[in-house]
């Protein structure tokens, strides 16, 4: 994993000390709120419902073990006991105290972590593949390019007030699992005549606009990476709309100029900046790969693993569903899921927080990975300690065999916290996956994701979800759209909305009924929600859900 | 006839603490909204509001929710003003636990 060199420390140190003397200078009436905002939020200050939320980034969703814990003693210390994890990799506090907030961002400092660029309209935290460095898929660790990408954009004077805020996230697996298409901007690592470099996806996005991004440069050699993101971001600095904040993202840059005239000023404006870049770059780069270098896996036999899987049933329907194939021999990637029924998606206690970096230390090579889908990921594990990993796992309730089911939602804070949403989330979540929990058919129904959207700015990815939730407020009481057919990966697809929204408690019935449409329509267990929505169409699946569209029909004719 | 004035309370967030405060008659601030001071003129309330923004090393964001009168005191007429003054639906945290 990346060490901070002494550069980076004293830079968030400095940092750090210049917002403690803000806080203060608020705090002592020296400066306005108006004032202070834009200085809080370059901190990763918001102000909720209810308290700030402090967000601090975790980098391309990497921690180590010391890491976790630090994050867990923030918890503790100075929040109520547990952290949010958010659909970009990063975790959010929910309760801390303005004077508080300069000793939390000191404590992260101490082990390489900060909240700097988590918000404002600045290049926000890479996010990338979080089976990155583990995956049996993968052509390249996208790590090392996420960590130069971070140090390039950090502090980048050009692009401190930008149009508004911008997102990038890498994947190094033909399979993504990184919502690549979704971004600002999106690279995949692939290869031509055996050279390495990227596909180039921009003005992805979603929120009120959903754009799936598209592709700006098909191969682009991997040593062109910064000059030609810097030519992206920069033409985009100039063109984006800054009269009006709906339209400032890059993916409506994209589509009011077209893919090809934004690609002929990227290109023109690539010429001008490659020369600046005279291989330092490079240098740095070939210096943030060695501290990437894979762990020493173990050679040894996985007997343990295999006593457990044919005689414990528990244990085998767990290992089948939380993991995923790893690139060494012997070894696996355990997903351990943060939504046990009836939980809040996303949310780690500092026991459980504890727990994890335990585990990392003792049996994961002392790494853990944050995923977009708001779980925690081990993601070297040799078989042989799966049993005693998943032993400990049951002890603090994060052994839910439950990973891509319907269970497995991703869920924004909504209106329980944040104060954009225009309804809340959780509930709905939890309701959801403890209502399918009764009913024994989560694992029949197979592979599902809900995502659900407190609002139209899509944090919970409601545009990319199999099926979309999106909670509005309706004439002043909570009403829930939904979308069918999204997809985030790399077949990534938005949703169609389906028809008038639903009230809160007639939106679990609305799902049941969908779901069994699909366990009668499906051709066999092998065939998906999507797959069967995609062969099916919108049609039988609207029918299950407005039933009494159907009745008036029938009754009209 | 005028159209009548929906009557509304003064509501912010403490500068410290962050969570939901209101402003009561007296010019401190409460955690409760029931003890909140209600405003049923609108000049007034703009007044009130004018007052309790220029309060800045207290509140943050201040501005008028609506509210209608209720046996205890004002109570909240929209679902977002119903859970910023008890909490998120998830934890017994924020001001449900504090009562």
């Amino acid at each position: 994993m990346y060490q901070y060199s002494d550069f980076d420390a004293a830079f968030v140190a400095s940092r750090n000390s210049q917002f403690r003397q803000q806080v203060e200078r608020r705090i002592d009436g020296s400066l306005t709120e108006d004032e202070f905002r834009p200085l809080r939020l370059m901190n990763g200050l918001y102000l909720q419902l209810h308290a700030y939320m402090l967000r601090v980034a975790i980098p391309y969703g990497t921690l180590s073990s010391t890491q976790l814990r630090q994050l867990a003693y923030v918890a503790q210390k100075w929040d109520r006991g547990y952290g949010h994890f958010t659909t970009r990799q990063n975790m959010q506090f929910n309760w801390p105290k303005l004077s508080d907030v300069p000793d939390i961002l000191d404590a992260l400092a101490k082990v390489q972590l900060h909240a700097i660029q988590t918000s404002g309209n600045t290049i926000r935290n890479v996010t990338a593949d979080h089976f990155a460095g583990a995956a049996a898929d993968e052509i390249a660790d996208p790590r090392p390019v996420a960590e130069l990408i971070r140090q390039w954009s950090t502090d980048h004077p050009e692009f401190q007030f930008l149009p508004r805020k911008f997102k990038i996230a890498i994947t190094g697996s033909p399979n993504d699992r990184a919502v690549t298409k979704a971004h600002d901007i999106g690279l995949r690592m692939v290869e031509q005549n055996g050279e390495p470099g990227f596909e180039v996806i921009v003005g992805g996005g979603l929120g009120r606009t959903p754009m799936i991004g598209k592709v700006v440069r098909d191969f682009l050699p991997r040593a062109d990476l910064l000059p030609y993101l810097e030519a992206i971001v920069s033409v985009w600095n100039l063109l984006g709309r800054r009269d009006n904040k709906f339209k400032s993202r890059i993916k409506i840059t994209v589509h009011e100029h077209g893919i090809d005239d934004i690609r002929a000023r990227v290109e023109e404006r690539f010429e001008t900046l490659k020369p600046a870049f005279n291989g330092v770059d490079q240098d740095i780069l070939a210096g943030i790969e060695a501290q990437f270098a894979p762990p020493e896996f173990r050679v040894g036999p996985t007997d343990l693993y295999d006593a457990a899987y044919a005689n414990d049933p528990v244990f085998r329907s767990w290992a089948d569903t939380n993991l995923a194939a790893h690139r060494a021999e012997g070894y696996a990637i355990v997903q351990v899921s943060l939504k046990k029924q009836g939980e809040t998606p996303g949310d780690a206690s500092t026991e459980q927080m504890r727990l994890l970096a335990d585990l990392a230390e003792r049996y994961g090579h002392d790494e853990l990975r944050i995923s977009h889908e708001q779980n925690v990921i081990l993601p070297h594990v040799h078989k042989s300690d799966l049993p005693a990993i998943h032993a400990e796992l049951k002890a603090q309730r994060l052994a839910t065999a439950n990973i891509g089911l319907i269970s497995d939602i991703i869920a924004c804070p909504g209106m329980d916290y944040c104060t954009l949403a225009t309804a809340r989330s959780i509930p709905i979540a939890q309701e959801i996956a403890t209502r399918f929990d009764e009913l024994k058919l989560e694992h029949d129904i197979g592979a599902l994701k809900i995502k659900i959207s407190g609002c139209i700015n899509a944090c919970g990815h409601h545009h990319v979800g199999h099926i979309g939730i999106l909670g509005l407020d309706r004439a002043g009481v909570e009403n829930y759209q939904i979308t069918l057919g999204g997809d985030h990966t790399e077949t990534a697809a938005l949703g169609d909305r389906t028809g008038r929204g639903f009230a809160a408690d007639e939106v679990i019935p609305a799902i049941e009924r969908l779901i069994h449409a699909y366990l009668d329509l499906r051709d066999d267990r092998a065939e998906t929600f999507l797959d069967a929505y995609r062969r099916l169409g919108a049609d039988p699946f609207k029918a299950a859900l407005y039933p009494e569209k159907q009745e008036s029909r029938a009754n009209a004719a | 006839m005028p159209r009548i004035y929906t009557p509304k309370v003064v509501t912010a967030n403490a500068l410290i603490e962050g969570d939901v405060i209101y402003l009561t008659a007296n010019d401190s601030w409460t955690r409760d909204l029931s003890s909140a001071e209600i405003l049923t003129d609108e000049a007034h309330a703009q007044l009130r509001l004018l007052e309790a923004d220029s309060r800045q090393d207290e509140a943050v964001g201040a501005y008028l929710a609506d509210v209608k009168p209720g046996k205890t005191g004002p109570e909240p007429t929209h679902f977002r003003e119903d859970f910023r003054r008890t909490g998120p639906s998830n934890y017994f945290h924020g001001k449900q636990a504090q009562r």
